[in-house]
């Protein structure tokens, strides 16, 4: 059964989308993050979809899913590399990604995700 | 108006519509559309298509280069023997859906091409038309 890869990277998971997914394996892409996050205890999802061409209202909606159900977990989700095109794309559609964060690169969504969990959730060093 | 090449494909499951994107693409890529015109017409094809599967229970897909004058472009013809739409007008409607969906296929799909034909009779089917010039 196809699969996309789910990474642990400390208390986040990174998902980078490697492939055209087709309606099912988006559905399982977003059951299998969520089983992820609660069985990891993360606090961030971070999703690449730089490789993706397109981000039609389906694969737009299994987003906005992924972000609703992570912040029901207490997880944030950043989106990261969309294409350009593909937002030029998807403003036109009439698609927009509700409570969906956004960054250029992974880099970026890191600090993003980074800065949103420290405020949330983590005590200060001791001085 | 010179067609150019034709060819057709099923829509009969969920790998179609990713077949189908892929085929769009190329044909696309090799008219000279540029990326952004590439990825709206790619988009349109990925709605169309599964409407044709999920609400019309399964179609086909015809794709046309064509040629008029000097401008080329892509026609794709999405056609089904579904249930058919009874009210048009409501389906393209941004928000109007019957599954749960977003209910953006239609109206988006209309959006981002140049020419859009959408003929429907319930308990018969759905043809639904588009073109993109480059
Ligand atoms: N090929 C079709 N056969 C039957 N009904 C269709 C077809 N395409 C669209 N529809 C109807 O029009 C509605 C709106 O379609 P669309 O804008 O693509 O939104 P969605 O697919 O998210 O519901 C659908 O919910 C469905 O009721
Ligand atoms: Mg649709």
């Amino acid at each position: 059964m196809e699969q996309i890869p789910i990474l642990k990277l400390g208390k986040f998971l990174l998902v980078t989308i490697q492939v055209d997914m087709h309606d099912q394996l988006a559905l399982r892409l977003q059951d299998e993050l969520t089983n992820r996050i609660v069985k990891e205890n993360a606090k961030g999802v971070l999703i690449d979809i730089s490789a993706l061409e397109i981000v039609d209202s389906f694969i737009g909606r299994t987003l906005a899913n992924i972000a609703a159900m992570a912040r029901i977990l207490d997880a944030e989700t950043v989106v990261v590399g969309m294409q350009p095109a593909v937002a030029i794309t998807m403003v036109e559609l009439g698609l927009s990604l509700p409570g969906v964060r956004t960054a250029l690169n992974v880099e970026r969504g890191m600090e993003i995700l980074s800065s949103l969990v420290q405020v949330d959730s983590d005590a200060p060093p001791p001085a | 108006m010179l067609l150019l090449r034709r060819d057709s494909f099923p829509l009969q499951s969920s790998d179609d519509i990713v077949k189908a994107r892929q085929i769009v693409r190329t044909w696309a890529a090799e008219l000279g559309f540029k990326l952004v015109d590439q990825t709206k017409i790619v988009t349109a094809s990925s709605e169309l298509a599964r409407n044709a599967y999920d609400h019309g229970k399964g179609g086909i897909m015809i794709i046309e280069a064509i040629e008029d004058g000097d401008r080329k472009g892509l026609r794709l013809t999405f056609q089904d023997q579904g249930p058919g739409i009874p009210d048009i007008e409501q389906a393209l409607k941004d928000g109007y859906s019957t599954s749960g969906g977003l209910g953006l296929g239609l109206g988006g799909a209309k959006r981002l091409v140049n020419e859009f034909h959408i003929e429907s009779t319930v308990g018969k089917g759905t043809t639904v038309r588009i073109v993109k010039w480059v």
